[in-house]
């Protein structure tokens, strides 16, 4: 017997209240989505011609997709650092990771006016605009999309390796053994495509130039970005692992979350000072004083980093408790989430007052396209052998 | 057990060389400049009187049938004692916001130097909205099936060797079409004829890397709300970040072969080391499972 368990399906009923709630957000998404398809943007949505960029950009694809950076975050440390003993923690991350890029592609399928062109993007080569930031994000998604669901593959697969359908688990076996062999090229790729859209994303706004307040606006961006993504992976990944052991039963990992908590800290710790010295050396530092909304909002940005830095300084013991990491996780989740709000929207002011807030059907498809994927994972947990861990009681059902 | 010494330099090694291979030295981005048949417009504030000829001849012109929409614009300025007009619309620059952010570049500068949208490559993803400076492309957004608009020089009507229809619509002279050096010559020359009519400066010579539809204005601009500070094209900082990272795209493909090579050593070591530790003895690599 080892020291941990292998990965094995949680198991149990997937129509649970909670179940049937999600569905319904997801139908009412749907229903609208039709709608939205049939009637255009202007009548779903509130974006304007000041306010091109909202919530489906903004929210579901900027900040949808650093959530998902927890497969990028957990493998780097496991595949480059070689924390080997990390790894009953990469494939809910890799699970995660798929499902929530997978939605920041719908959401972008969503988004753009002239979808049923979309199949250029990625076809005419000869038209790519090289100085694009945004073709390099497009391009980058729809591979690191494809690559994630090959990473997560093998524990698909290991299910059906067992099937009792013989040509399915040979179909299984053959295509199990030929990953084996590629996998470190893949996952390879799984490394170096989100290091490249997601300090992309920064670098799109760098274009907005003197539509984006100054506090915000830099050359740093796609670091910033890229720190962000990284912090936020690290924080999703100590929730998601806090949630799931709850929910489902099984002993968490602490010792390893409390790593990554520590990790996350040093990238907080340089974003803070690449952030704040670029400011200073700018001269831009002054704007911090200024009585105003931005200044605020910057302060609030700054005063989220630091509490989960305060918190691991102040309570070393935090670092064996669960419920602490979850809320520091929290925070520093909530830090990335306002920060690429703030540069994608709130920071975003193209003058002549125009303004901008999510219409309701906007808001629901939104809600709707989560619980989607929250559904999705639920039911690859319990069917497919992702998390790892004995279980601490005999699952019910 | 962390990265073996030997395997980080290796693997740097390589990293660094094809990251030196296609590496050049820091360049400057070129300043573009204007084509050398460019035309443009000069819009002259202390001739227009805010008729909005221009706006009729140009929805006209254009076949635009949408209730207040056009792809030029008259607005009013007025702090009290000063007032004055401003025509909006695309400036057309020569080097261009929008067409820097264009993934497929369907917004570009074409024939005569005039930034044309081009529908066939346009998935509405709308960055050229949030790139533009002056907020010119205006997207359909009641439309399920929407495009982007603006103004276009109506070259249409130079197709046929008539002149936009702002310009022949406006009864003061205000709106002048011409090839941008004719254009900034009668710029220079009204100033240099009536110094206290007209601000010191035509709009559009310098600002932004320069525009093709230029402005007289009897006010500092920056009180006209047109976008001032920087003769700095909208597109060079980004795309010189852009281009520093990725050029020739030797970085990404270092970086692939120094994670690939990295992984592959520790699959190697690791392997070495199961083969002389006990069964809870071992790290993992990609492709196996924590437990065998």
């Amino acid at each position: 017997m080892t020291a941990h368990a292998e990965a094995t399906p949680v198991g149990g009923k997937l129509w649970t209240g909670w179940y049937r709630a999600l569905a319904v957000l997801a139908a009412i998404a749907g229903g609208l989505l039709v709608w939205r398809f049939m009637v255009g943007l202007g009548a779903t949505t509130a974006m304007n011609d000041g306010y091109p960029f909202g919530l489906w950009i903004a929210f579901d694809v900027v900040t949808g997709t650093a959530l998902a950076c927890g497969g990028y975050a957990v493998a780097l440390l496991v595949y480059v650092f070689n924390k080997g003993h990390y790894h009953p923690l990469v494939r809910p991350a890799i699970l995660t990771s798929a499902l929530g890029y997978t939605i920041g592609g719908l959401s972008v399928l969503i988004d753009v006016g002239r979808p049923w062109l979309i199949y250029r993007v990625p076809l005419y080569f000869w038209e790519w605009n090289l100085n694009s930031a945004l073709l390099e994000v497009a391009l980058c998604i729809m591979a690191y999309i494809f690559v994630l669901w090959i990473e997560l593959s093998p524990a698909l697969l290991e299910r059906w390796t067992k099937s009792h359908h013989s040509r399915l688990a040979r179909v299984a076996s053959v295509t199990h053994d030929f990953l084996d062999r590629v996998l470190v090229w893949v996952i390879a790729l799984g490394l170096l495509l989100p290091t490249m859209h997601q300090s992309s994303l920064g670098s799109v706004m760098i274009l907005a130039a003197s539509k984006l307040h100054p506090l915000w606006h830099t050359g740093l961006l796609p670091l910033l970005f890229l720190l962000g993504c990284v912090m936020m992976g690290y924080g999703v990944v100590v929730m998601e692992s806090a949630l799931a052991a709850t929910a489902f039963r099984r002993p968490p990992e602490t010792r390893m979350l409390g790593t990554l908590y520590t990790v996350a800290v040093v990238v907080i710790c340089i974003y803070l000072i690449a952030r704040i010295g670029d400011l200073l050396v700018n001269g831009r530092l002054g704007l911090m004083l200024r009585p105003d909304f931005y200044a605020v909002l910057f302060w609030l940005e700054i005063v989220l980093l630091l509490i989960p830095i305060i918190m691991y300084f102040t309570r070393p013991r935090m670092r064996s408790n669960l419920g602490f990491m979850f809320r520091a996780a929290f925070i520093m989740v909530g830090a990335g989430v306002l920060y690429r709000l703030d540069t994608y929207l709130v920071a975003f002011n193209p003058g002549d007052n125009w303004s901008y807030f999510p219409a309701v059907p906007e808001i629901l498809i939104t809600m709707g396209l989560i619980a989607a994927e929250i559904m999705a994972y639920v039911y690859i947990v319990k069917r497919f052998p992702i998390l790892g861990g004995r279980p601490a009681v005999a699952p019910a059902g | 057990m962390g990265i073996d010494r030997r395997t980080m330099l290796k693997s740097a090694a390589v990293a660094g060389a094809t990251a030196l291979a296609g590496a050049s030295p820091a360049m400057a981005r070129e300043r573009k400049v204007a084509p050398t048949n460019a035309v443009g417009l000069l819009y002259d504030t202390t001739r227009c009187v805010g008729c909005k000829a221009c706006v009729t001849a140009c929805r006209e012109a254009n076949e635009e049938t949408r209730k207040g929409c056009s792809r030029t614009l008259i607005r009013q300025y007025s702090n009290g004692s000063e007032q004055s007009f401003v025509k909006t619309g695309c400036m057309h620059c020569i080097d261009p916001a929008c067409a820097g952010a264009c993934m497929l570049g369907a917004l570009q500068k074409r024939e005569f130097g005039i930034v044309t949208w081009n529908p066939d490559l346009c998935v509405g993803c709308r960055y050229c909205q949030v790139a533009c400076p002056y907020n010119a492309p205006k997207f359909e957004w009641e439309s399920a099936t929407p495009r982007i608009v603006k103004c276009e020089m109506c070259k249409h009507l130079l197709a046929e060797g008539k002149h936009p229809a702002c310009s022949d619509a406006c009864p003061r002279g205000a709106i002048e079409f011409g090839e941008r050096i004719d254009l900034l010559e009668t710029a220079h020359r009204r100033i240099r004829e009536h110094p206290e009519r007209y601000y010191p400066r035509v709009y559009g010579e310098h600002e932004l890397g320069g525009t093709q539809v230029l402005v007289l204005s009897h006010v500092p601009f920056e009180k006209i709300g047109l976008a001032n500070g920087s003769d700095e094209p909208v597109p060079a900082l980004q795309q010189t970040i852009q281009h520093g990272i990725y050029k020739g795209f030797s970085a990404p493909i270092a970086l692939y072969a120094l994670l690939g090579g990295v992984m592959l050593r520790h699959r190697r070591v690791n392997r070495i080391n199961e083969q002389g530790a006990g069964p809870d003895d071992h790290e993992v690599a990609p492709g196996e499972e924590a437990d065998e």
